[in-house]
Parts: structure tokens; sequence; C-alpha cells
């Protein structure tokens, strides 16, 4: 193995989403004469991250002072918001909570918006490098991050380098900053390394799945922000759906899911399209086509699940920490405060340390810490969370005490013993007909002939344990049907349709036995969202 | 030699095309543009002529606005040496195309100009064949296999029968297939060095070369759904309905 | 009124199916139509392109120099033909595709590549995106057609017609800087997948890959292709050069057999453009019976050794 080629930065950021763009573009602010460098393992700034999304402006009017001159490509004004109860045909309109108000926000594609910054960002001269995905943390001789490996590419599935193998660099930097997104890779390793969650709750998921379609005309009413509950998730089960009404006849729509569910037969992709064939919903979609699908997991664990943040020579950002604020649904803002608090913290001190307790005293964590107990709230079920929600919004967070958090991987239920709740779910007939159909319209694409970045690190345990326990939830779990156990002769076998992935993390938190490792595979692999 | 290799900027092959609801073409907002990939091939095939000591420069061009400096940087980033864009406003049918093409030709005297095939939006796959025409040079086309001897080359071409070797006297135009080679990565810092190698602007005008075009593109309409078809009861009806078709 | 010159592929011996379809194709512009055979001794070929339907002339161009398919050769004997003639017609094949644009720009105009449908003399639809959208293109009035016509759109013409063979000295003269050097046939006697007019293909529902044997036996019946989907593939069950779909071969053949295929949207985007598809997978409710022509709900290991037996 040769040595392998080596750049220099003064800051290296991981993961071009709002977290690291913000931190790149305010550093470069700070401290024109910095180097800075972002890499992004998908192939095009943009195709990895999706979100409903709405958004508040005020990071954006911080960072980017006249950007309302100058929009993203997607960028509507919330008009109006609605909240819905549903049942399986009925629907009751709901109050909208005050978090939910969105006066003054944006619908917007977060992929077009991280577009849009990371050209905003190269203006500044920030260095930023689509499809190159960092594999490994580099560490100093004294035990400190000291950059990343860059992923070797062009190698086979048996790890043999191909005609085409070029060695991943390693980019040196005094200070590297992780902002990979919910259950990042890298992160996950640092936290484990630097022990970084010994004081916290454990995080705590949901899987996100979005559609955007293009409808009949004049069904999308352009700024209107919908939200629904109740069906067809079951009481114990954790989510909501999504409805955002753009411009150009596009109805933004997914469905987030609590990964802390107990039914281990339950499939989340499922109850996605199982809401859009409510009554209400199927309406504004039939007759329309999709345009794009997608999905990714969310943190929902807020204050009492952020790691600490900082560790010799690196931060965690954004959603890697898991700054989203789930009552709100809203995580772009606080990732992009994030991310701005970081470069003036590293523009400041030149060091990381002092960042993770600037954190703490900051917005960010005053936000998260003002609704957290909102989300365990509903561990005891629907209406006891309601109500919970309800009294710690009315009282601001103020009450003298912090529920715990509780980690999904332990939630599901083992099949002897549960039953399952009355679902009343439908016959439905709107596309996509199955996950196969949907993946189709994230546009993943992975070189066959590469490692499989899905490690499982105890195969046994699926044909073994996991089959009698749990029936192999990861079939049922991801949402692009990577996983399927399929026969071979008598025995059965599990089969990884790697490159079905679209990079979501699912199943590496929710695997019960916690034996799948996500890695990532060769830079630019993976779903190419386009306006998502 | 120099070798001068075309490039293209296009929708990514990635990108699920659509139709635009009015018919007036297809949505390109937000899309992902790449370099054509068979031009990628044809840019991969140079470097290694010349990597093989068989070319000294290997120069890309690319005709268009100037986002298209994007794949030109691109190119240079691949290790070609240096860029030209034949900067125009317009959408340039192959004629014109291979007109300030062959201008550039005579600017520059390659050995070699290596296309890709066809470009994936258009598909049109003319350029290459009209370029030398225009040029009256040997035409390779579809090469999967291109090996230099001193003046000429011998080139095997995929055709329809089989794998056709033909050999072309120099200067020539080849264009090439997919499984000529596999184009390499690009390197971290190569991206680096490509931002500082000479990428030249000349505009269609000052290489003297009106835009006109007699094929007009109208309405665009999204493939014809299959629908579905008939269920037969078994396998000998089967075989009845593929007889009435014709088909066996 | 169109006068259309067709060029014809052939391989010295017998005329390419191909020619019959340009043919279809002038007829759908309507006009006159005659047809050029280039070579050396191909006099047998200029007879079959005489018996198609509707054809005027044919004129058999012999000459050493043409004996190979040298675009550089065969573009400038065209040329040398082309006076007085509206439309400029090569199929869209290797040897149309390497040609025509060739004809085209020494003709001074951009040539319509892959005709699919005829509107009118100077009005085509044809494929762009690769067929993920089709346009209707028209050609400038006055300016001679030159174009390619797309063999999966058009069906032969018959052969019952009774044109008449002039001969013609060649009005071109040789380039000597391109040289035919040698053809290699592709190994074995299946067609190629990529180029088939019939493919049978193979899905999961094979089992093995010894069953998939079965897949092969049908094929060579019928003179076919072989492909699989990718799952048949990722099972092992063949390799990997033979997958069907978006992320394998996108495929034309006049007629497509899928055999225990569920039909992903991802394996019927690689045959989208077939003729005719014909499915047989045991589940009545698989997604490939939504767009097979001739679907048969049935077990494979049944149906194909009645299919076998049926063809003998």
């Amino acid at each position: 193995m040769t040595e392998r080629e080596i750049m220099e930065y003064d800051v290296i950021i991981v993961g071009a989403g709002p977290a690291g763009l913000s931190c790149a573009i305010r550093l470069k602010q700070e401290k024109p004469e910095l180097m800075v460098a972002v890499i992004e393992k998908s192939s095009e700034i943009g195709a990895h991250i999706l979100s409903g999304a709405v958004i508040e402006p005020g990071p954006l009017d911080e960072l980017l002072p006249g950007w309302r001159d100058n929009p993203p490509p997607i960028c509507i004004p919330v008009e109006k918001d609605e909240i819905w109860l549903l049942s399986q045909q009925g629907r009751r309109r709901l109050p909208t909570p005050p978090q939910q108000k969105n006066h003054g926000n944006f619908i917007v594609s977060l992929g077009a918006m991280c577009a849009w910054m990371a050209t905003r960002a190269e203006t500044l001269e920030v260095d930023i490098f689509p499809g190159y995905a960092a594999s490994e943390i580099r560490f100093t001789d004294d035990g400190a991050v000291g950059g990343v490996i860059i992923g070797d590419m062009g190698v086979d599935r048996e790890g043999q380098p191909k005609d085409s193998y070029m060695q991943g660099i390693e980019i040196h930097a005094p200070i590297t900053i992780l902002s990979e997104g919910v259950r990042g890779h890298l992160s996950k390793q640092l936290i484990k390394r630097f022990e970084l969650d010994k004081d916290s709750d454990p995080q705590t998921y949901g899987i996100g799945m979005k559609e955007l379609w293009r409808v009949q005309p004049g069904k999308s009413k352009p700024g209107l922000v919908q939200h629904t509950a109740g069906w067809p998730l079951d009481s114990h089960t954790y989510g909501g759906s999504f409805i955002y009404h753009m411009d150009k006849d596009r109805i933004a729509i997914g469905f987030v899911c609590g990964l802390d569910y107990q039914d281990p037969e339950f499939m989340p992709f499922e109850a996605f399209q199982q809401m859009k064939n409510h009554p209400m919903i199927h309406a504004m979609l039939e007759g329309g086509e999709i345009l794009s699908s997608g999905a990714r997991a969310i943190s929902e664990g807020g204050y009492q699940s952020l790691p600490k943040t900082e560790m010799p020579g690196a931060l965690i950002i954004g959603d890697a920490a898991g700054t989203l604020n789930i009552p709100k649904i809203k995580g772009t803002h606080q990732a992009m405060r994030c991310g701005i608090l970081a470069a003036e913290h590293i523009a400041a001190t030149s060091t990381a340390e002092g960042f993770d307790a600037r954190l703490r005293e900051s917005a960010v964590v005053k936000e998260l810490y003002k609704v957290r107990n909102i989300r365990p709230a509903f561990y005891k079920g629907f209406w006891r969370g309601f109500i919970r929600a309800a009294i710690e919004t009315i009282t601001a967070g103020k009450l003298p005490m912090t529920l715990s958090i509780h980690a999904d991987d332990s939630s599901l239920k083992k099949l002897d013993g549960y039953t399952p709740p009355d679902r009343k779910w439908v016959d439905r007939d709107l596309p996509p007909r199955d996950r196969l159909a949907s993946v189709y319209f994230a546009a993943t694409e992975h070189e066959e002939d590469q490692p499989v970045h899905l490690q499982i690190l105890e195969p046994d345990i699926c044909i073994t344990r996991c089959v009698e326990e749990y029936d192999n939830p990861c079939t049922r779990f991801c949402p692009a049907q990577v996983y399927e156990m399929v026969e071979e002769g008598t025995a059965k076998q599990l089969q990884i349709n790697s490159a079905n992935c679209v990079h979501c993390k699912t199943c590496d938190i929710k695997d019960p036995y916690q034996i799948i490792n996500w890695v990532t595979p060769e830079g630019g692999s993976g779903p190419n969202y386009q306006n998502m | 030699m120099k070798i001068l290799v075309g490039i293209k900027r296009v929708v990514d092959y990635n990108v699920r095309v659509r139709v635009l609801p009015d018919g007036s073409g297809v949505d390109t907002d937000g899309v992902k543009m790449s370099v054509n990939p068979f031009d990628e091939i044809a840019l991969e095939e140079a470097l290694r002529i010349r990597e093989a000591g068989n070319a000294e420069e290997v120069i890309v061009v690319s005709a268009g606005g100037d986002e298209c400096q994007q794949q030109l940087r691109t190119g240079l980033a691949m290790g070609a040496d240096r860029a030209i864009q034949i900067q125009t406003s317009e959408s340039l049918q192959p004629l014109s195309l291979a007109r300030a093409f062959l201008k550039v030709i005579e600017r520059e005297d390659p050995g070699l100009v290596i296309l890709g095939k066809q470009a994936i939006d258009d598909d049109n796959s003319q350029t290459a064949q009209m370029l030398v025409a225009l040029w009256d040079r040997p035409q390779a086309t579809f090469a999967s296999k291109l090996v230099l001897n001193g003046d000429s080359a011998a080139v095997t071409r995929e055709i329809d029968a089989g794998m056709e070797t033909i050999e072309v006297d120099l200067p020539a135009v080849i264009s090439v297939d997919l499984r000529l080679n596999e184009p390499r990565f690009v390197k971290l810092p190569d991206i680096m060095k490509a931002k500082r190698k000479p990428l030249d602007v000349i505009s269609l005008e000052d290489l003297g070369v009106t835009v006109e075009g007699n094929v007009n593109v109208g309405h665009h309409a999204p493939p014809a759904q299959r629908e579905k078809g008939i269920m037969v009861e078994d396998t000998a009806q089967l075989v009845q309905e593929l007889k009435n078709r014709g088909l066996i | 009124m169109s006068r259309i010159l067709i060029i014809a592929e052939h391989d010295g011996q017998t005329l390419n199916i191909s020619t019959a379809k340009c043919v279809s194709c002038a007829k759908a512009i309507g006009g006159e139509i005659d047809v050029a055979v280039f070579g050396n001794g191909i006099d047998t070929v200029a007879a079959e392109a005489a018996a198609l339907n509707s054809v005027g002339t044919v004129f058999a161009v012999n000459a050493e120099h043409l004996e190979a398919p040298l675009a550089a050769n065969w573009a400038a004997e065209t040329l040398s033909m082309a006076e007085g003639y509206s439309h400029l017609l090569g199929p869209s094949t290797t040897l149309g595709k390497d040609l025509m644009p060739r004809v085209s720009a020494l003709a001074g105009v951009n040539q319509v590549s892959d005709i699919m449908e005829v509107n009118g003399p100077s009005s085509f639809k044809r494929p762009i995106y690769a067929g993920n959208a089709i346009v209707d293109v028209e050609t400038a009035a006055g300016a001679t057609v030159v174009a390619t016509v797309r063999t999966a759109s058009w069906k032969a013409a018959e052969s019952s017609g009774g044109a008449s063979v002039e001969q013609r000295a060649a009005g071109s003269s040789p380039s000597s800087h391109t040289r035919f050097v040698g053809m290699e046939v592709e190994g074995g006697e299946r067609p190629d997948l990529q180029s088939a007019a019939r493919v049978v293909s193979g899905g999961r529902a094979l089992g093995s890959e010894e069953n998939f044997e079965l897949i092969y036996q049908l094929a060579d019946k019928l003179g076919a292709g072989v492909g699989a989907s990718r799952a048949a593939v990722d099972a092992g069950y063949c390799p990997n050069d033979m997958q069907v779909g978006q992320t394998g071969k996108i495929i034309s053949p006049d007629l497509y057999i899928a055999i225990g295929i569920s039909g992903a949207i991802q394996h019927v985007t690689g045959i989208k453009d077939a003729g005719t598809i014909v499915a047989i997978n045991k589940d009545s409710e698989a997604p490939i019976f939504e767009i097979a022509d001739i679907g048969l709900a049935g077990d494979l290991f049944n149906v194909i050794p009645e299919l076998e037996s049926l063809l003998n």
C-alpha cells in the first residue's frame, strides 16, 4: 500500500448539509484567510439530503443578509397552517399549537437550498468536493482527531483493486467538523471512542419518508402547510405526516414515524402509503405523478440525547449531534445556528475546546430545553402525550423535571406474547406500488461491483435468533427493501440488495441486536434526489 | 501530437428525465448536469495515449454557455492539459457544431480527435461523422479498441454483426463506445490543479461560424405507456397467439 | 412529390431486414422509392431488394472499393447519386449510423436520427433521452432530408414486388485513408442480447443456476438471445452482462419473453421499447402483467416444457 497523498486545510467539514455549509460560510466571513474545505459523499450537493421542509429564516438572515433578493430556487412563503387528526375515513381539525405556527417561514427544498448555499460558499472560496466519502478518521499521534481519510474508489466486491482503482487521499486539518447528519458513521465511531454520550440519554430517532408529487392543476395550494396525526398509526407509535403545498402544481408529502415503535411486523413505508390513501389526501394526489422519493432518519431525542459535541481536534454539529426540534418538526434553523456558532468559536479560539459549553448556553440548546419533555411524553401513548405536550407548551418547558429518552433498538417487542393493534389499514391504489417501485424515484445508484456497505457483524443471528424473536424486522423497516430473507433450498438466508440503499441509516438504528453497521460506500454512490 | 476531445454538458444519466406538462421540453429544473458519459470515455482514451508517450497534449473542447466551463474543469481535473470553450448561447445543431469544431481543429492541428459516439440528451450520434466529413479525413465510429501504429491507427468497432477492425490514417476522428475503457476517478488534489490550468474562451463569431439548422424540434411527449394486453389460458393458446401475430 | 433513396444494408450475400424496414418508413413518407446497393458482386442482394414491395428502381453499384462498408467510400458514393432525391434514408443500425451523418454533412444538412413515426414528408417523431421523451421534428422546406430509420419501430416491407435492377458504375473514387482489416463475428450461435430480435429472460423464480438451463434451451429453440432480471443475476444464476433493466441493458427486441420475472419498474425500464412482451409468471398479480401484451399465469416449470414441445 503506497503512502496516501495528503491535502491540508485549516478546517475540514464532513457533510454539505445546512450545518456544514453554514459553518463553512461563517468561517470564511470571520476569517477569510482560513483554508476551509467541505467534503460530501453525494455526487452533487443536495443529492442525499431531504426534508419537508418548512424553515425558519432567522439564521439565513444572520448568515446571508439579503438572501431574500436572491432566494433558493424553491422558496414559498407559508400562508396557512392546518393540523388534522385522522381516522381511517374521517378527519378532525385541531388547533395549531404555537410552535407549529409558521407565519414568516418558508417552504423550501432542503436539497436545492443546500446547492444554493454551496454556490455562496464557493464564492467565498470554500473548496467544496462532492463525490468524495470520508471513510475513516485520521488520528494524530496523541490520539486527537487530525482530519479524515477519503475512501478508496474502484475497489471490487471482494475488496480488491479494479483497473480504475484510486487510493483515497488524507485530508489533514487541526479542526474537523462532523456534520454528517443523523447517525453519521464517523460521528458514531467518535462518540463511542471519546465516550461523548456517557452523560446523556441515548439518542432516539424517527424515519422520515417523503415523496414529491406533481398533482393535477388546482390541487396544490401554494403556501399551505398541513400536518396530520392519528391514523394510520396506532396510539403507541409516534409520528404523523406533513403535506407542504408548493408552486408549479407540486406537493411535498411525507411521513415521520418514531423508530421506538414496538410492533416487529410494522412497516413504516406501508404506514406512509396508507396515509396517502386517506380520503382527504387521496383527493389531492389522484391523477398526479411522483417526481421523486426518498427517506432519511431524523433525530428526536433533543436536549436529553445531545452528546458532548467536542473532542480533541473535532466538533460534531447539526443533526449528527441531534439538534432538531421534534415538536416543531424543524431542524434546519437549529443546524444552521449550530454551524454558525461552531464557526464563530473556531474563528475566535482556533480550537475545538470550549465549544460544547458555548453550545449549551446558546439559543440552539435553549430551544431544545424548552420542548424537552414533549417527545418522551408520548411514551405513554398518544392522548397522554398530547395532554402533556400541551402542558409543556403552556409552561414553556419550565416544569422542574426532565423525562428520560429511551433507546430505539431495545423498544421492539418480541413476537412471542405480542399482539399487534388493529391498524384498520386499507387496500390502496396510489403509486408507488411497493418499496421497489418507490426506490426507483430515489434514483439511487451504486456501482454493483464494490464492497457491500452494510456490514452484518454477526450474520448467524439473522437466521437463528432474529427470525424466531422478531421475524427479521430489517426486511420491513428498510424503506428501500435492501434486506430480504430468501429461501436457499430448505434454509433461509439474508440477501442484502445494497444497490437499493438510500442512506437513511434506519437499519443501523433500529436493528434490535445492533449488528448492522452502515459504512459509507464509494463516493458518489447513493440517491440522486432532485428538489427534495 | 495533440489530441482534441469534445465534451458536452448533459443531464446526468441518473436523472429520471420527464417531459414538461406543456410539452415544450424536458424538465431540467434543479437537475444534475454532468459530462456526457461517452465523452468521459473519449477523454480517458486520450489521456492513456498521452501517458503512453504517444501524444504531448490533450485539449478538451466544449460548446455552450459559461455553464459548460464546469464540465471543462472536470476534464482538466481528469488530466487534460488545456480547455477551450466555444462560447455560444444558441443551441447548436450537429452540423453547426461540427463546423465550429473544424475551426478549432484548423487552429490546433491535432493528430487525433476523439468524441463520444452520442450525447445522451439528444441521442443524435452525428457530430463525429459530420466533423470528419467536413475535414475529409477517416472516421472510426463505435470504437471499442484503439491501437496506434505511428501514422495510422487500428480501430476495432462494435457493430451489430460483431467486431470490425479498420485501419485509419491519422489525423482521424474516432467516436467511442461504452466498452473502450473505464474512465478514471478524479483525484481531489487534481480538482485544485485544474483550477489553474488554461481555459480559453472563443466565441462562435470569432471562429467565423454562423448558426443555422434545418431540423426544428417541436412538441415533446412522454413515451407511450404500455397498456395491459391479454391473458391466455394455457401454453397452447400462447403459442397460437404468437403465431397469429407473426412472431414465431 | 418525394423521391426517396434508401441505402441498402447487406453482408455481401443477403439483404439485411433493416432495409425492408426502411422501405416501410419510406412508404409512410410517400413518393417514389429507390434503393441503392453498394458492394462488390452484390447482384443477388440487389435482386432481393428489388423484390421488396413499393420499390421503384434498385441501383446495383459494383466496385472493389465499395466491398467493405466504409463510410468514407459509401458516403461519397451516395452523394454521387443524391441529385434529385428529396430524402436519403439509411437504417439506424451501426452501418447506417456510421454512414448517414457523413452523407448528411456532405449534403450540407443536419440529419434526422431514428425516425419512429412519419407525420408527413418533412415531419417526424424521434426519441431523445433514451426514449424518455418523443419529439416532433420538422425539416426546413427545400432542404434534403437525410435520416436514419429506427428499425424497432417499423415492420419489414413484404417481398412480393418486382422492381427493376439497374447496374450503375461507381460515381466516386476510393479514399485511401481508411482500410478494412477484418471482422470477427460474436462467438457462439446465440444472438447478442443487445441487438437480438427475440429475447428470452429468466427471473429469480428459476431457483438455481441449473434451472436457468431451461431458459437457455428455450432461447436456442427460438433462436433468441438470453437475458435475466437483476434478482436472477444477484442470486448467481447467470452472469452480470445478461442483466436487462435500468442498471443493465436497455433492449428493444421484437419479441421479449419474461419468465418468472415479477416486472419491477427497474426491469421494465429496460424493455419498455420492446415490440411484444410475453410474461409467464405464477403470480397473476405480478406487475409484469400490467404491461405485458400476452400474459400467462402459470408455473414456469410446466409452461417451459410445454412451450418447447409445441414449438417442435
